[in-house]
């Protein structure tokens, strides 16, 4: 009998890109559910909005680009990029805004650098980046958490103002939009107010809890619930987010242990904004990560660092999409000086330890 | 003695598996029939090819060399059964690279008689280099695989003293139970083989590992040790995690050392046999055979009866799977090995060799289509598997657009190729393949620098004798041309010719120069009179060229 040759290993796959992205994506569940609940409709219509982007887009740079179709659309990537990047837009936003982000994202960030694997930044950030800079004030359009007596919009009127950008008769921007906690918050201690009177305030007070943002203490903790998740099934390291947020939290704990009326104390840091999303979603990304172990602790730390800076001092509310981009680009020089040492080798022959001298 | 504790180490990655050993455990050791025809190739080892000793026609006996070792580093092979020789030729193997190589095919009669046997069961009045050479002539190798002469590894050199054996009975593959089923039945023999080993290597103390997943034979070969009464072999228990079987991995397990990359355990105090090489020496010594059989497992989805059988050296595979009860109906690879580092065999008329020790028949749900790769995705999932600690996407990105300098800065040779890997990489990137294709066409580019090397160190040295010949030849012309001179304007002086003096020497130089060409055109050929027939062949091929440009 004659037999079919084939190189070893002669195994079935213990899991798959697509598999992977889609844990991911069910994990992403929980917090997602908990943004729409504090900010309604928009966050759905975001998310579905940005995947149908996502999905075209990819068909049309397969398409250009003569790929097979089924693999790669079939891989969920632009699914998660597209979720990634609506749980950062504004609830508000219109429609062409989630266009111009996603449609970058994937076709700038991704197809323009080699696609699925060769692409050095984050294309969800990249696209983030890309409006944020272009259309600065959209990206305000933030709504009013659902508590805290604050009204909300409908699902048509929702539907209204993203796809039409008029406002509902009766309304005006003012009272259906408002600045996030940390905006606030940055923009109030600028005006030297301190962070007790910030909480006293009566415009701007009921927006925070004794955590961080109202609602937003529940985003993140089941954003870090769906991480937690898949750090335990090893769909992602856990160095990456625990180096981040690590660094976020030893950052904060100081400055505010220091000065701790003009400097937000390290709960609020790390529950306010899309702290745990970043950490672990974004920062996560395997493509545009350092891949070394030693490599990952610092890549998440040095996210930590930027955030805190940028947020600190920095002209823009949250840092993470900068944060983020700035440590894809050390990715390559992590890896190449955090290297394992092979076994039965020396450390000496690897980059970044000192050479040995030559014995005689 | 047996240490219940024993300190064990880690080694980074490893997988675990699932062991898919029960299949081929149920019954014993089954004998195979006496085949018709054997095929033994002359070539089953790592080391250089012996001399065949035999003629077609010869008659032979069970046991009796076919082959002369010529090299240090090889061994022979004996005949399997009695018989006639019936023809010496190229034959396919079992080779990754399927060539054929030279084969000794015995046509068996059935009588399956001996050689005179020669039982060394006094080995111990032998010297360490008597007993070498006694395993070196029964034609032992590694049996878990590698099949690397076993005489070489029991001759650590000069300045090494061997602290510690280790006898390899981990079999951290999933599906082999051949070593299995060996310590489970003939655990005598393989304490006895540690014995000898550890004698020819003048060692005290000698580790046995085996994998947790092998209670029976855990216990079998603590029996036996106890039966003989020896004092200094250990059985230790080792987590079963893939690939602790591995040279290097189970001497950090357990020893915590590493063997340096470019080094032999050896070099550290250690030598490690595998249980069926210890057990072939025992029967090489104590019984005077050489190694004429090994067992085999015959299992996977794809066979109809499982188990492990002892088999001629020589016997077609698809003797075997008969035995085993042929296919199933949807078998769709076979693999000598493990799913994990084995290869696949084209056809299963190959005869079996001493390397062999599994045969695996996976159906066609068991391993994926290697065509829909994906990219890598930087998962770092195969680095985290690593049993070497190398960075397997670095490699796959470097091996694939060919960089072969920078995959060596990434330690691609110190790869063993245990496809952890690729196991578990989510794009399904076949890793191990890229790797050794990276290895092979390195390989083939330092032989070709070598020949290309050597040639040109060959053509320097001609050049070199060319050139001392020319100048030797025009210092001769130069001397000749000068005596002329002087002779002509001695001649000249006489006849007292004043006039067009210089008009007649440059004529005079310019005949010489006619001269000197002549006499170098005719010289030319005496230099290619003391090239080597082969040399002249080269020269004559490119004169040829040089001709038809
Ligand atoms: S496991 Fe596969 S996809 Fe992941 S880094 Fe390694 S080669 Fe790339
Ligand atoms: S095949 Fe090579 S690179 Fe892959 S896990 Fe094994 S040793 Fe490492």
């Amino acid at each position: 009998m004659r037999f079919k040759t084939a190189s070893s290993p002669h195994t079935t796959p213990v899991s798959s890109v697509n598999v992977i992205m889609r844990k991911v994506l069910m994990a992403m569940i929980p917090g997602t559910a908990a943004t729409a609940y504090f900010f309604g409709w928009g966050v759905l219509i975001n998310i579905c909005l940005a995947c149908v982007v996502a999905i075209s887009s990819e068909t049309l740079m397969l398409y250009l680009r003569k790929r097979p179709m089924k693999p790669y659309l079939s891989d969920n990537s632009a699914l998660l990029t597209a979720c990634l990047l609506a749980m950062a837009l504004p609830q508000l936003a219109p429609w062409w805004l989630t266009v111009i982000a996603v449609s970058s994202a994937i076709i700038l960030g991704k197809h323009l650098y080699g696609g699925l694997g060769f692409n050095p930044f984050n294309p969800a950030m990249v696209g983030y980046v890309i409006v944020i800079i272009s259309f600065p004030k959209e990206m305000t359009q933030w709504v009013p958490p659902a508590v805290a007596g604050y009204s909300q919009l409908g699902f048509l009127e929702t539907l209204q103002v993203i796809f039409a950008g008029s406002i509902p008769a009766g309304m005006s921007w003012d009272s259906i939009t408002m600045a996030t906690p940390l905006d606030t918050m940055k923009t109030q201690l600028g005006l030297e107010l301190s962070i007790n009177d910030i909480h006293q305030h009566k415009v701007y007070g009921p927006m925070f809890s004794s955590v961080s943002g109202v609602g937003w203490e529940w985003i993140n903790g089941l954003f870090l619930a769906g991480g937690l998740w898949l750090a335990y099934k090893r769909i992602i390291d856990w160095r990456i987010p625990a180096g981040l947020l690590g660094m976020l939290f030893l950052l904060s704990n100081s400055f505010a242990l220091y000065d701790y009326s003009s400097f937000t104390p390290p709960t609020f840091q790390l529950f306010s904004g899309g702290i745990m999303l970043a950490a672990f979603f974004i920062a996560t990304d395997p493509v545009t990560a350092s891949t070394t172990i030693r490599g990952r602790w610092i890549f998440g730390a040095g996210i930590g660092f930027f955030i805190f800076v940028i947020r600190t001092w920095g002209s823009y509310p949250d840092g993470i999409a900068f944060a983020v981009l700035l440590m894809n680009m050390t990715a390559p020089l992590l890896d190449y000086y955090t290297m394992p040492r092979t076994f039965g080798h020396h450390w000496s022959e690897f980059p970044g330890h000192h050479k040995k001298e030559p014995e005689e | 003695m047996t240490r219940t504790t024993h300190q064990l180490w880690h080694f980074h990655g490893g997988l675990k598996l699932p062991g898919e050993k029960h299949q081929s455990t149920g019954t014993p050791i089954a004998r195979t029939e006496l085949p018709r025809q054997l095929v033994i190739p002359v070539h089953q080892h790592i080391g250089e090819t012996g001399k065949v000793l035999v003629n077609i026609g010869d008659r032979v006996l069970k046991g009796q060399a076919l082959t002369q070792p010529t090299a240090y580093v090889s061994a022979p092979v004996h005949a399997p059964t009695s018989g006639t020789v019936k023809d010496i030729a190229e034959y396919p193997a079992p080779h990754p690279s399927r060539l054929s190589t030279l084969c000794v095919v015995i046509e068996a009669d059935g009588k399956d008689e001996w050689i005179q046997l020669e039982s060394r069961a006094d080995y111990k009045k032998m010297s360490p280099a008597d007993l070498r050479n006694l395993v070196r002539h029964a034609g032992i190798v590694g049996l878990g695989g590698a099949a690397f002469p076993t005489s070489v590894k029991l001759n650590p050199g000069p300045g090494h003293q061997i602290k510690t054996l280790i006898i390899n009975g981990a079999e951290c593959e999933p599906y082999i139970t051949c070593d299995d089923m060996l310590m489970r039945e003939r655990a005598d023999e393989v304490i006895s083989g540690a014995e000898i080993i550890s004698h020819a290597l003048n060692t005290a103390h000698c580790l046995i590992a085996v994998e947790n997943n092998k209670p029976e034979a855990i216990a079998a070969l603590n029996t036996a040790i106890s039966d003989a009464g020896v004092d200094y072999i250990d059985v230790v228990a080792i987590p079963t995690i893939y690939p602790t079987g591995g040279e290097k991995q189970l001497i950090k397990v357990l020893t915590n050392k590493e063997v340096p990359s470019d080094g032999l355990p050896a070099d550290i105090g250690i030598v490690m046999q595998n249980v069926g090489t210890a057990a072939a020496i025992y029967r090489a010594v104590f019984h005077g055979q050489p190694l004429i059989s090994r067992i085999v497992t015959v299992t996977g989805k794809g066979i109809t009866q499982p188990q492990n059988m002892e088999v001629l050296i020589g016997t077609p595979m698809s003797a075997l799977i008969e035995q085993a009860c042929g296919y199933q109906e949807n078998a769709d690879r076979l693999i000598m090995g493990g799913p994990m580092m084995g290869f696949t065999m084209h056809c299963d008329s190959l005869p079996v060799t001493k390397g062999c020790n599994c045969l695996l028949v996976e159906t066609a749900d068991q391993h994926s289509d290697e065509n829909n790769a994906m990219p890598c995705i930087r998962c770092g999932e195969c680095a985290r598997v690593c049993p070497v600690s190398l960075l397997p996407q670095q490699l796959y990105w470097h091996a694939s657009s060919k960089n072969f300098d920078q995959v060596q800065d990434y330690n691609l040779f110190d790869c063993i190729e245990c496809g952890c890997c690729a196991y578990v990489c989510p794009s399904h990137i076949p890793l191990v393949q890229y790797y050794r294709f990276a290895k092979t066409e390195i390989w083939n580019r330092e032989r070709d620098q070598q020949k290309s090397d050597h040639a040109r160190i060959r053509h320097d040295f001609r050049q070199a004798r060319l050139d001392k010949e020319k100048r030797e030849r025009e210092e001769r012309l130069r001397k000749k041309k000068d005596m002329l001179e002087k002779k002509k304007q001695a001649e000249a002086a006489d006849k007292n010719e004043t006039e067009e003096d210089p008009k007649k020497a440059a004529i005079a130089a310019a005949l010489a120069r006619v001269q000197d060409k002549k006499a170098k055109a005719a010289d030319a050929p005496k230099n290619t009179d003391n090239l080597t027939a082969a040399q002249q062949k080269q020269v004559d091929e490119a004169n040829k060229r040089r001709e038809t440009e």
